[in-house]
């Protein structure tokens, strides 16, 4: 079986402190990691892999940088990787990201199973897979916690929602987009390091697609970001430090009455 | 025909409307009436009667658009969004909302790229432009750390997800009059590709903590599973849910539905109280929209406590027994 999985490269923020003065989030020396998310996508991809054979085509839309993302991912268990790079997808939405994506799923053609991270930790906006679905006409689970069956022609998969989990059954080839629960996903090894580091990685960019350069980037993007705040996150709420039981009680007390005030007790 | 009137597209579950759908009127009402325009709600499921739907013409809608049929008793995407389309390029609405729910999450998206339409994720805050008459859409991104305000400028429909709990649900108007327009759908746009085979509902304490008014979190600072005990008596106390930072679930102390923060859930309920939870970035995008926030930390230095409206720094598990002991012993009564 074929799969495919688009990842994202994002800035890497599990280390990123606050900044005191500004109370916003200090970016300096950030490096840039495979959304974390998507690890999952990958981690389901290549088991899958191993359980049915096939293989494991990670795409990427980004700057040249980006190679990096698909290099770690092809370390991990991924066959191949392609870069979907050039200064015409520069300002791309979740739309226009989507439509370009598809084209290049499209072009690679013959697959079975499009797996995507529910979200990037950056965006954070979870569009860009079921935009990929939509514009291939591909059934689509988001949000999807478990793959329970495979079958020749279809797959079964859990699905968490506000109420439970559901099971559906989608034809193939399907797209699913993936949250934390469906794997753990594994460190890249050695052998796939070296694999990796000599992996011949084709870069596609508009001409390969076959896509009008007037639809792509921030032309063929319906939405405008027009402004940027960095909120403010620090409260400056009382903190009560405490050492001795007496402390504790005394602090517990002005707790109950912050919250009775507060009419939430 | 140009596009006009603003929709709202509400969510039922087994013929009930979800009180998601009349936050959505809170904030389709202020749009409509900036714009001087009328607003619809969307409802779509089976079984759901017009008496039930007047619900939201009490609580802002001009007209209902009720789509019933038994296909369209569960949510599966490609049917929502087949029916959807067409109810858009039949009424051409300027701007349609609907919730960052699973539901809206999965719907939205799919039918944006069918109607060419500009999308905006999770919003938090919604305005019209002045001169423009643009939506405005603004919305927390990398992890909350900065607001963006987005627009579509050319394109329409505008569409956005609002952030349920971001507002309160609109109130009932008994005087209030509107339409009910019941839509016999065209069989064909039924997909029929997936199916849904079954249903686990949450039991026990897997409740939805996005639907909670008040969540008890904790973090790595429980040291222990069997202490999450404390959090979850101090949650019944307020009558409220578990919520646990990646730490926690990494370490298989709660289960993965209870995460709170970029990969688990997003929350805004009316008290956060987070307990032994550092407050990692990742962790905050997750919660620091919540009305009040409580912070019990043995670190001072913890970055949650800057995010709080009041903290105790000292040994959470004193703390927290003592506070689950005096919320036993009632708080009016020690009030007087």
């Amino acid at each position: 079986m074929h799969i495919i999985i688009p990842i994202k490269q994002v800035p890497e923020t599990s280390n990123v402190k606050m900044d005191e003065e500004t109370g916003t989030m200090r970016r300096d020396g950030v490096e840039s990691i495979i959304n974390p998310l998507d690890l999952y996508a990958i981690e389901s991809g290549i088991t899958l892999k191993e359980k049915y054979g096939g293989k494991v085509t990670v795409i990427s839309m980004g700057p040249a940088s980006a190679e990096k993302a698909l290099r770690e991912a092809v370390a991990m268990g991924c066959d191949h990787g392609i870069l979907i790079s050039g200064k015409e997808f520069a300002g791309s939405d979740t739309w226009a990201t989507s439509k370009v994506l598809a084209a290049a799923i499209e072009k690679i053609g013959d697959f079975d199973l499009i797996l995507a991270g529910e979200r990037a930790t950056d965006g954070d906006t979870g569009q860009v897979g079921p935009g990929i679905a939509s514009f291939l006409d591909l059934p689509l689970s988001t949000y999807t916690s478990k793959l329970i069956e495979v079958q020749v022609d279809s797959i079964t998969v859990e699905r968490l929602i506000e109420e439970g989990y559901e099971v559906l059954k989608l034809p193939r080839p399907a797209l699913l987009t993936v949250v934390k629960e469906i794997s753990f996903p594994r460190l890249p090894t050695l052998r796939g390091k070296k694999r990796a580091k000599s992996l011949d990685l084709p870069v596609w960019s508009a001409a390969q697609l076959d896509l009008p350069v007037a639809q792509l980037g921030l032309k063929g993007s319906p939405t405008r970001v027009v402004k940027i705040d960095r909120p403010r996150v620090t409260r400056g709420g009382t903190i009560v430090k405490t050492g001795d039981q007496d402390s504790i009680v005394a602090a517990v007390e002005q707790l109950v009455e912050f919250l009775r005030v507060k009419e939430l007790v | 025909m140009s596009y006009q009137g603003v929709w709202t597209i509400a969510e039922a579950r087994k013929g009930q409307i979800k009180t998601v759908s009349y936050e959505l009127l809170t904030r389709g009402c202020k749009l409509a009436d900036k714009l001087k325009v009328k607003l619809a709600s969307v409802l779509i499921g089976n079984k759901i009667s017009p008496a039930d739907a007047q619900e939201l013409i009490r609580r802002g809608a001009d007209r209902v658009y009720l789509v019933n049929h038994p296909e369209l008793e569960d949510f599966i995407v490609e049917n929502y969004s087949n029916v959807l389309e067409d109810l858009i390029n039949t009424h051409q609405p300027e701007i349609i909302i609907a919730a960052a729910t699973t539901a809206g999450r999965s719907l939205m998206p799919y039918v944006a790229v069918r109607v060419n339409a500009g999308l905006t994720a999770d919003c938090t805050v919604l305005d019209i432009e002045e001169d423009t008459g643009n939506l405005l859409q603004t919305r927390p991104a990398i992890g909350g750390n900065i607001l963006a305000t987005i627009k579509t400028p050319e394109h329409r429909p505008q569409m956005a997800t609002v952030r349920p709990k971001s507002t309160r649900p609109a109130p009932v108007d008994h005087q209030r009059t509107g339409e009910i327009v019941e839509i016999e759908i065209n069989e064909e746009l039924l997909d029929g590709r997936v199916t849904k085979i079954d249903f686990r509902a949450n039991t026990g304490e897997d409740v939805n903590i996005q639907d909670a008014d008040v969540v008890v979190a904790g973090g790595k600072g429980l040291k222990r599973k069997e202490n999450f005990m404390l959090l979850r008596e101090l949650a019944e106390h307020l009558d409220g849910v578990v919520g646990a930072s990646r730490d926690a679930v990494d370490r298989d102390w709660i289960s993965y539905p209870h995460q709170v923060g970029l990969s688990g859930k997003t929350v805004t309920p009316k008290l956060y109280i987070a307990v032994g939870v550092s407050g990692a970035i990742q962790h905050l995008a997750g919660m620091k929209t919540a009305d009040t926030i409580i912070a019990i930390n043995q670190d001072p230095d913890a970055d949650i406590f800057k995010v709080a409206d009041f903290g105790i720094v000292g040994d959470l598990f004193e703390v927290v027994a003592l506070l689950n002991e005096r919320l036993v012993k009632g708080v009016e009564a020690d009030a007087i």
